[in-house]
């Protein structure tokens, strides 16, 4: 791969806090995302939608780094992510600059993932002490502030067994927030609850948006969620960006026809 | 039967005594060379790979019986000469390892991948998710089978015997070539095996199991 053709840093001042720049995924010889440019500003909130297997997940998952790109470039910030500059050239990150750089991206899991064998008050506290070197007191200051937050601070005690889907969501909402991350992700964060506790997952995620300058990027199924509190819905088809646009133009005028049988699709299936 | 008891039940005591100094020590050497053979197995760096997988092929794949004559017989003429009770319980706690390391490894991969993913979301180093991450939940996971294995090794102690270490199998073959009373030699040393086996390492493992399930939030 040619990497000479990539910045090594983004020109400061106008840059995007996200940028993917000819982004290639692909398992053997399955193209999972075909050459992705995207840009994500400072503070914006953009949710990624499209049949399953259309890649959606993949752009989260390359962002956290937790797959590795077969081509192109990411920058966070306009720094490189999954690359690094060395004697003037962009080569592979090492496991050291991509630890640094993911410190500033948060991420909810569909299944929370949280840590059983920790209270939820535990599991906050854990990133804050263990990776940013915070004192346990300080960081039981920040965990409880968050807890309280997203509404879960009667239940700081409790291992995650004792919680509800839409509960330990919250809390896993919480501990990636006690990073203080600038990017937050949110991988189908609601899929795996139950419709009655969906509710109070999207209510945080609301609050976020309204009272934080955290910049978002959002894979969901739930399209009115999604048209109440985005800057911008990009559709995925394929492993391409199919159709991307404010949600008000994007729900009630697509332009693609792809992007107007999915919306009829989903449509039906509520 | 009650004469021979009074006879040489302090003997069969002491031989009991031996047994389960054998039986701790060889539990120590057996977690620690479990769970560095493990992790090794697991390691990133093939080197270490390499090394953990020749101590499992060699403990794993070879009589214990040999293994326990080659640390005290020949082992000297390459200049390390231990001690019979050093060579018994090193010699037992390896052969062990070696089938222990695997439960590690198998226990480590088994648990769930989102818990690898989220400790990675939170910048956490690989030492530092293995330690506080992945063992302690593998550790749950490992100690079912680690209980039989336990049994095992106890039983595997009476080998010990046979480089002249005085545990309960060493005493009752002495008793037994004193007195010919084989029946009641033999027959009490089966006892006293299987009360350790039963009555001591059964509940202290099923009481490590529900300590740890508690610490999960499960009980």
């Amino acid at each position: 791969m040619d990497l000479s053709a990539y910045p090594l840093e983004l020109p400061k001042g106008d840059c995007p806090m996200v940028r993917f720049m000819n982004v290639t995924k692909s398992y053997g010889s399955l193209v999972v995302l075909d050459n992705l440019n995207l840009d994500i500003q400072r503070g914006e909130m953009v949710s990624v939608i499209g049949p399953s297997g259309s890649g959606k997940t993949t752009v989260l998952r390359m962002l956290m780094t937790l797959e590795t790109i077969n081509g192109g470039v990411i920058y966070i910030d306009g720094k490189p992510l999954t690359h690094m500059a060395r004697g003037g050239r962009l080569v592979p990150a090492d496991e050291a600059h991509l630890r640094r750089m993911r410190a500033s991206i948060g991420m909810c899991f569909q299944h929370f993932n949280l840590f059983p064998h920790m209270t939820a008050l535990q599991n906050c506290m854990e990133g804050p002490v263990q990776v940013l070197g915070l004192s346990k007191a300080e960081a039981r200051a920040r965990a409880e502030e968050l807890l309280a937050m997203v509404g879960m601070i009667e239940k700081k005690d409790q291992h995650p067994s004792r919680l509800s889907g839409g509960q330990q969501q919250r809390v896993a909402i919480a501990r990636a927030l006690a990073m203080r991350p600038r990017i937050m992700l949110f991988d189908e964060v609601t899929s795996a609850l139950d419709p009655e506790v969906i509710g109070e997952v999207t209510e945080v995620i609301r609050k976020l948006v309204a009272e934080h300058d955290l910049t978002m990027l959002m894979v969901t199924h739930q399209m009115g969620f999604a048209r109440d509190i985005s800057d911008r819905i990009c559709f995925f088809y394929k492993g391409k960006i199919e159709e991307q646009a404010a949600p008000e133009q994007f729900f009630t005028n697509p332009q693609k026809e792809r992007t107007q049988q999915f919306l009829r699709a989903v449509k039906d299936a509520d | 039967m009650w004469d021979f008891l009074q006879t040489y039940g302090p003997r069969l005591f002491d031989g009991a005594l031996v047994t389960s100094a054998q039986f701790v020590l060889a539990a120590l050497v057996a977690c620690a060379a479990a769970l560095a053979a493990g992790l090794g197995r697991l390691s990133a760096f093939w080197p270490v790979r390499g090394l953990a997988t020749v101590y499992i092929e060699i403990f794993r794949g070879t009589s214990l019986l040999v293994q326990l004559y080659w640390i005290f017989f020949v082992l000297p003429l390459f200049g390390v000469s231990l001690p019979k009770f050093e060579a018994g319980f090193l010699s037992v706690g390896l052969n062990v390892g070696a089938y222990g390391a695997e439960i590690v490894r198998g226990a480590i991969q088994a648990v769930p991948k989102g818990q690898w993913e989220a400790s990675y979301a939170l910048s956490m180093s690989p030492a530092k998710r293995m330690r506080r991450i992945i063992l302690p939940q593998a550790l749950v996971l490992m100690l079912p089978p680690w209980g039989n294995l336990m049994i095992e090794l106890l039983k595997g102690t009476a080998l010990v015997a046979l480089i002249s270490v005085p545990d309960l199998m060493f005493v009752a073959k002495q008793i037994n070539g004193a007195t010919f009373r084989s029946a009641e030699a033999f027959g009490a040393a089966l006892l006293i095996y299987y009360i350790l086996a039963r009555f001591l390492i059964t509940p202290a493992m099923r009481r490590l199991e529900r300590v740890m399930a508690r610490r999960l939030g499960r009980a």
